[in-house]
Parts: C-alpha cells; sequence; structure tokens
C-alpha cells in the first residue's frame, strides 16, 4: 500500500487545483475555439454574413395573429420577432391563470373527503400526466377542434359571438370618448373599497364585530360605477362579429391553435399543479387545522386563514418550476403552426435568412430571460410571505 | 382556577345519556362516511355519478362496443346502416402496427430489432429488480456493453454480415425507445459529473456546471433541439458533421443531463456530512470518498427521482418530431394521413393508441418509482 508515502501538502494540493481548474478553462475554451472558427469556415463557404443585419430587412411573410401592427409587405423581420414574442407572451399568460385555476380546484378536490371526487380527481392527474403533452396537443388541435362546424354552419354563441373550424369570433370592446371619467370611477371606487375593507378589519380588532362592511361598499361601489358610465353616455360600444361570404367579418378572434394549445398547456400543467398544491396542503400539519377548528372556526375560515397561509409557503417554489415549464412548453406551438416565437422567428425568419446562430441564440436568450425574470418574481413573493422567524 | 362564587357554576345532576353513535362500519358506513357525511357531500357525489353516467357509456361506446376491430381498408370503419355511429377503427392500428413499431426499417432486418428490445428488457430488468444478484455487472452490462451491441445490431456492421441500415429508415416505437435509452444512458453518468462539479470547491469547475445547468435549464427543449440540428453542423469540420438522428440524440442528452444532474444534486445533498468525515477518516481521497460511499447511498436514495426524470424524458422524445426524426408519434401522424385509412375515427384511435402505449410505459414507470421509494422509507414506519 502506498499509504506510508505523507499526504500531500496544503501547498501541493493548492497547486493541484489551480492546475485542475487551468487545464478545465484551457479546454472549454479550445474547444469554443474550435467551434467558432469551424462555423466561421462553414458559414464563409456558404456564403452567409453573420451578424445583425437582416434585423431591419423586409419579413415578406404573413403571420396569422399579430397583437401589433405587422404587414408582410412592409414590416421588419425585427417587427416579425416582437409578433412572435407577443404571441408566446399571451398564451403563457393565459395558460398560467387557466391552469393556476384548474389545478387549484384538482389539487383541493384530489384531498376531499367525499371518496368519489378525491378518485376522479387522482384519476384526472394520473392519465394527464403519463401522456406526453404533444399527443394531447396534436389530441386537441387535430380531433377535437377540426369537428367544429364550417364557416356556413357557424354556431351563433349567446352575447353575439360566432364559433366555427376558423375560430372563435367575440365581440370587440370600443372605447369613445367620456371613458377618462369611467376609468376615473373606477379607480376612486376601487380605493374606496379598499379603504372601507381596513375601516371594517380595524373596527373587528376593536369590537370583535365581524365586518361586512364592504359587501356594502362594493355594491355601492358598483352602483356608482354603472351611474357614472350612463352619464358619460355609455362609452363602450362593441363591434359584433357578423357573417361574411368568405370569412367572419369585425370583432376579435381566437384562432382554433390558440384555443388548442391554451386547452392542452393549462389541461397539462394543472395536473402537475394539482400534485404541487395537494403536497403544500398536507405539508401544514394536521394540528393546524384541529387547533383552528378548537378555537371555532369554520371550515371556510380555517382554510382561509390558517391552513392555505402555510401552504403557500411550501407550494411556491414548486408552482414557480411549474410556471416556467408551461412557459418553455409552449414552444409546442410549433407543432400545430400557433405563430409563437419559436414558429415565428425560429421557424419562418430562420429558414429565410440562414441566420441560424444568431436566431437561435437571441431565441434561447428570450426564453432565459423570461425564465430568470419569473422566478425573480415569484422568489420576491416567497420572500414577501416568508413566516418571519424570530 | 375559578373560584366557586356565587355566580360560579357547578353540575349537581349527572349529565343525560346520550345514545351511543351509529354503525359507522360496513358497507352502508363506508358509504355514510365517504360519500353522504353532510348535505354538501350528497351533491358532490351526486354531481360526480352524473358527470360518470355522461362521461363514461359514450366512451365504452366508442372505444369497445361500435369499434371496428378488422377490416382491409377505410371502408370498414365508415358509418353503414348497420353501424350508423363508428367507434373506433383498431383496424386501421392492427394495419399500420409492424408500421408503429419498426418505421421504415427493412423487413429482412427487423429480426435485430427485436434483439436489441429483449436485449434491452433484459438489462432493464437487471437493473430494476433492487435484489437481482450482480448489479453492478448490470450496471457495466447496461451503459456500456448494451450501447456497443445496439449500435452493432441496429446500425450493423458489414464485416459481421450485418447490412448497414441508414438511421434515415428507423422510425417508430424504436426511435422513440433509442432516444430514451440513450438519453439516460448519457445524461446518468454526465449528469452526475455535473452534479459534482456543482458542489466542487474550485470556482472554475463550478462556474462552469452552474452555468450549463441553469443555461439548459432556461430554455425549451425544442431550441436545444434546434441548436442541435441546425447548429452543430456548423461547429465541427464538415467531414465529421453527424446524421440527423444522432445531432438529436446530442441536443436530448445534454438536456436530460442537465435535469440529471440537479436530481443527482439533491440525493449528494441528502447524505450527512459524517459519512464523508468517516469516510476521510478512513484515509479515503476524495474521489473514492465519492465513488465507494457518498455516490451509492446517493444514487439509492434519488432512485425514484431519477425514475421520474425518465419519464419526463420519455415524454420529451416526441419534440425530436421538430427536427424531422420519425419517431412513434410522428409515425401516427403519417399513418393518420393514408388515404386508403383516412375516416373521422382514425385521427382518434391512432392518438387513443399512442396515448395508452405512453400511459402504460410512463404509469408502470411511475408505480417502480413509488415502490423503491416505500422500500427506501420502509424503515421511518
Amino acid at each position: 500500500m502506498a499509504d506510508t508515502a505523507p499526504p500531500p501538502s496544503r501547498h501541493a494540493r493548492r497547486f493541484g487545483s489551480i492546475a485542475l481548474q487551468a487545464a478545465l478553462i484551457v479546454v472549454v475554451g479550445g474547444l469554443a475555439y474550435a467551434a467558432v472558427r469551424n462555423a466561421a469556415q462553414n458559414l464563409a463557404d456558404a456564403h452567409i454574413v453573420s451578424g445583425f443585419a437582416f434585423w431591419n430587412n423586409t419579413a415578406g411573410f404573413d403571420i396569422s395573429q399579430t397583437l401589433i401592427d405587422y404587414s408582410p409587405s412592409t414590416s421588419t423581420f425585427g417587427r416579425a420577432f416582437w409578433v412572435g414574442l407577443l404571441n408566446t407572451l399571451l398564451v403563457a399568460a393565459l395558460g398560467i391563470v387557466l391552469a393556476t385555476i384548474l389545478g387549484f380546484i384538482v389539487g383541493i378536490a384530489q384531498l376531499s373527503r367525499n371518496w368519489l371526487v378525491s378518485h376522479l380527481a387522482a384519476g384526472y392527474v394520473g392519465l394527464i400526466r403519463n401522456v406526453p403533452l404533444l399527443l394531447q396537443l396534436l389530441f386537441w388541435y387535430n380531433s377535437v377542434l377540426v369537428s367544429l362546424p364550417q364557416l356556413r354552419g357557424s354556431v351563433a354563441l349567446p352575447g353575439g359571438g360566432i364559433l366555427n373550424n376558423r375560430g372563435l369570433f367575440l365581440p370587440r370592446p370600443q372605447i369613445g370618448s367620456g371613458f377618462g371619467y369611467v376609468v376615473a370611477a373606477f379607480v376612486f371606487s376601487l380605493a374606496a373599497v379598499a379603504l372601507f375593507r381596513v375601516w371594517g378589519r380595524r373596527r373587528q380588532d376593536r369590537t370583535g364585530r365581524p365586518g361586512h362592511l364592504q359587501w356594502w361598499a362594493l355594491f355601492l361601489a358598483a352602483a356608482v360605477l354603472a351611474f357614472v358610465f350612463v352619464v358619460a353616455g355609455s362609452p363602450i360600444t362593441f363591434s359584433v362579429p357578423r357573417m361574411g361570404h368568405f370569412n367572419v367579418v369585425g370583432g376579435v378572434e381566437i384562432l382554433p391553435e390558440l384555443a388548442a394549445l391554451l386547452l392542452a398547456l393549462s389541461i397539462y400543467t394543472a395536473a402537475f399543479i394539482a400534485e404541487v398544491v395537494r403536497a403544500g396542503v398536507l405539508a401544514v400539519a394536521p394540528g393546524q387545522a384541529e387547533a383552528a377548528k378548537s378555537l371555532g372556526l369554520r371550515s371556510g375560515a380555517t382554510l382561509r386563514l390558517v391552513v392555505v397561509p402555510q401552504a403557500m409557503r411550501v407550494i411556491i417554489p414548486p408552482l414557480t418550476s411549474q410556471y416556467l415549464n408551461l412557459i418553455k412548453n409552449s414552444s409546442l406551438a410549433v407543432a400545430i403552426g400557433y405563430p409563437d416565437l419559436v414558429q415565428v422567428f425560429a421557424g419562418s425568419v430562420l429558414n429565410l435568412t440562414g441566420q441560424a446562430v444568431e436566431v437561435i441564440a437571441i431565441t434561447m436568450a428570450v426564453y432565459l430571460i423570461i425564465s430568470l425574470a419569473t422566478s425573480l418574481l415569484m422568489n420576491l413573493y416567497g420572500y414577501a410571505i416568508a413566516v418571519e422567524e424570530r | 382556577m375559578t373560584t366557586m362564587g356565587e355566580k360560579g357554576y357547578v353540575r349537581a345532576t349527572p349529565a343525560e345519556r346520550r345514545p351511543p353513535p351509529g354503525d359507522r362500519s360496513g358497507v352502508f358506513g363506508w358509504l355514510q362516511r365517504n360519500l353522504l357525511s353532510s348535505p354538501t357531500d350528497i351533491a358532490l357525489t351526486v354531481l360526480c355519478i352524473a358527470f360518470i353516467g355522461w362521461a363514461v357509456p359514450p366512451l365504452v361506446r366508442f372505444f369497445v362496443v361500435d369499434a371496428v376491430w378488422s377490416g382491409a381498408d377505410r371502408t370498414a370503419c365508415l358509418a353503414t346502416p348497420q353501424n350508423p355511429v363508428p367507434g373506433a377503427c383498431w383496424a386501421f392500428v392492427r394495419a399500420w402496427f409492424s408500421f408503429f413499431v419498426y418505421g421504415f426499417y427493412p423487413m429482412a432486418a427487423r429480426w435485430r430489432v427485436d434483439v436489441f428490445f429483449a436485449a434491452l428488457a433484459f438489462g432493464i430488468g437487471w437493473l430494476a429488480w433492487l435484489s437481482a444478484p450482480r448489479r453492478g455487472i448490470g450496471a457495466i452490462y447496461f451503459f456500456i456493453v448494451l450501447p456497443l451491441l445496439s449500435f452493432v445490431l441496429l446500425s450493423g456492421v458489414p464485416r459481421l454480415a450485418l447490412i448497414t441500415i441508414p438511421t434515415e429508415l428507423w422510425g417508430g416505437i424504436l426511435v422513440t425507445v433509442v432516444v430514451a435509452t440513450i438519453g439516460i444512458v448519457a445524461s446518468l453518468p454526465l449528469g452526475i459529473l455535473l452534479a459534482l462539479a456543482r458542489r466542487s470547491d474550485l470556482p472554475a469547475v463550478k462556474g462552469l456546471a452552474v452555468a450549463f445547468i441553469e443555461f439548459v435549464r432556461g430554455v425549451p427543449l425544442i431550441t436545444v433541439l434546434f441548436m442541435a440540428s441546425v447548429m452543430l453542423p456548423l461547429f465541427v469540420p464538415e467531414r465529421l458533421s453527424p446524421d440527423k438522428l444522432m445531432r438529436a440524440l446530442i441536443g436530448v442528452a445534454l438536456f436530460a443531463s442537465a435535469y440529471m444532474a440537479e436530481v443527482v444534486r439533491g440525493g449528494l445533498n441528502a447524505i450527512p456530512r459524517g459519512q464523508y468525515e468517516a469516510a476521510q477518516a478512513l484515509g479515503l481521497a476524495h474521489w473514492r470518498v465519492m465513488a465507494l460511499v457518498v455516490l451509492p447511498q446517493a444514487l439509492r436514495i434519488t432512485l425514484p427521482n431519477i425514475v421520474n426524470t425518465f419519464i419526463g424524458l420519455f415524454k420529451d422524445t416526441t419534440l425530436v418530431f421538430a427536427v424531422g426524426i420519425f419517431d412513434f408519434l410522428r409515425t401516427i401522424e403519417a399513418a393518420r394521413a393514408d388515404p386508403h385509412w383516412v375516416t373521422p375515427v382514425t385521427g382518434v384511435t391512432g392518438y387513443a393508441f399512442a396515448a395508452l402505449f405512453y400511459f402504460v410505459c410512463c404509469y408502470g414507470m411511475s408505480r417502480y418509482a413509488r415502490s423503491v421509494e416505500a422500500r427506501l422509507t420502509r424503515h421511518r414506519r
């Protein structure tokens, strides 16, 4: 055995670790250098000029859903990038809201004392989590939404909407003059309700009488808002979609691609959020709920005041990673042609310009920034609700 | 203590006897406790039964009762006077089944795929059965012998009288299994290395590992696959440029290793410090501490999480469609459009079959992960 040799001195160990790190940096740097040199060579062979000059060139391709003004003949590739990014953010934001609502309902239902409710919820989670998201997306898009009626057989929905296989058409609100008064009245009544709530709390703390004043305040505020709305001359009108010869005219269009992506993303992510919620509620010691009950709180108040605030601390970190997964999964849009960032930018723009390195780098940077920003926000929220340790 | 003042209450008579609580056992007790304990509970039960009554019978009718089990082409699955609302077209799945499994792999060489499946199943069984004999050799078999054997079998070596089959012809479940297996075989060692690097005291090692892991985890798999498929050929000299499947495999392996690294790191963090110190006190050097004491324990307790990561990876293999690989889901998409079989129910049937396949695989793996977890935490109960 070599055990008789003296152990290496601290000096030698330090030298060894520096040498190891230097070697690692040299290897990684060398690989990066070789990759860049090869890329430059290959790009030169393919006559592709690297750089971001393409950003201001005219795009020349159409995009089916644009939240900002865009025209294929005059808009640039840069504009197409923003259109795609906004579409990604739109589907991610809507998906997060829907998935959270559905996920919390299913998560709570899994904990229900009702055997049927808890087993139905568990069945939902088990089924959805074990089938790939892409398969679910294709199912919604190709099998469910395609069976919607054709243009001529469009279904008129109550409230002025129209549904057919080209999408869901809803009335578009149009803002007239005098809308500022309504906004002012809205802000004013919101502030008034908040004040009432604070006052009601204080009174309850002082007298012990539960304050239900905020409901009256809410009612009053709604009445004031309605009054101002009528006096200002009803400044919101709706452009109702109607049937044209070849398409539906007017209104807001929700593309079937958007609907399918939203359905698939929120149903899939909700199953994961349900597990997060279930684990979070189970992590609250049962003694907490029992103590609340013995203090005389009803089950609703027990949940709202005792269990949920403590469960939220456990729920927030994994919930954040589910939100991030949803944002990243929205890139599956490319499979059904919803014009998100990947489909528009890493798809169409890359194919038209051939600037693979630049386009992929920008796309990845955007997702990185969104991911980092989301985790930053959720961490801040996590700090805000963290236990104040003594 | 309350003092016995004039207003104090002292019970002078015994409390009245109350009847014993009702029978809470048996079928009726169970029903009463679990389905009918309060008016809200009763309402929920009724709602659930109504939902099941609304949803289940049509599904059973579609997939079993009205389903068409055999037929030569689409006419079998169209609406007829005897069968006005046609159910699932399982005849379509039967007709295309071998395509779903092998893709365009040449008919004469398909036995090689079957041998590969058997060798893989053997390796998985060896590793998954926790009390199997010689699991160390099993690991060597799975991580070294099996990849070489698979390459020889699937790609072919002309010198061994196995003709070369280009990867463009591979498809279906074969490709899904290959991508998932390579993903796990490559990502586990890489992930362990990355996890060790991330816990290292050396700033350069740690910095590179953190940068790689956080970068990969911050971007969608599709962009990693795009990068592998579009940028990789640029980064290497033209003659070394890997083929399409190889590029996707590299992308999947890199992606999975970042997630695996975090799972392994969790396991390493769970090993108490005393284990390191005891091993060091016995005179083991750093690498031997890791290899002989810490990693075996860490990997054992993270096995459920490793399986869960693998389930995610298995589902994510469907994304290779984006770079033009013909995986199982793509074969379904292709067969669905076959004019000989196009009917209103073909698509749903294909998707149902795919869902069944993925569900059985993923659910089986998650049950396995749960049983390992139960075995690992048995001492706590």
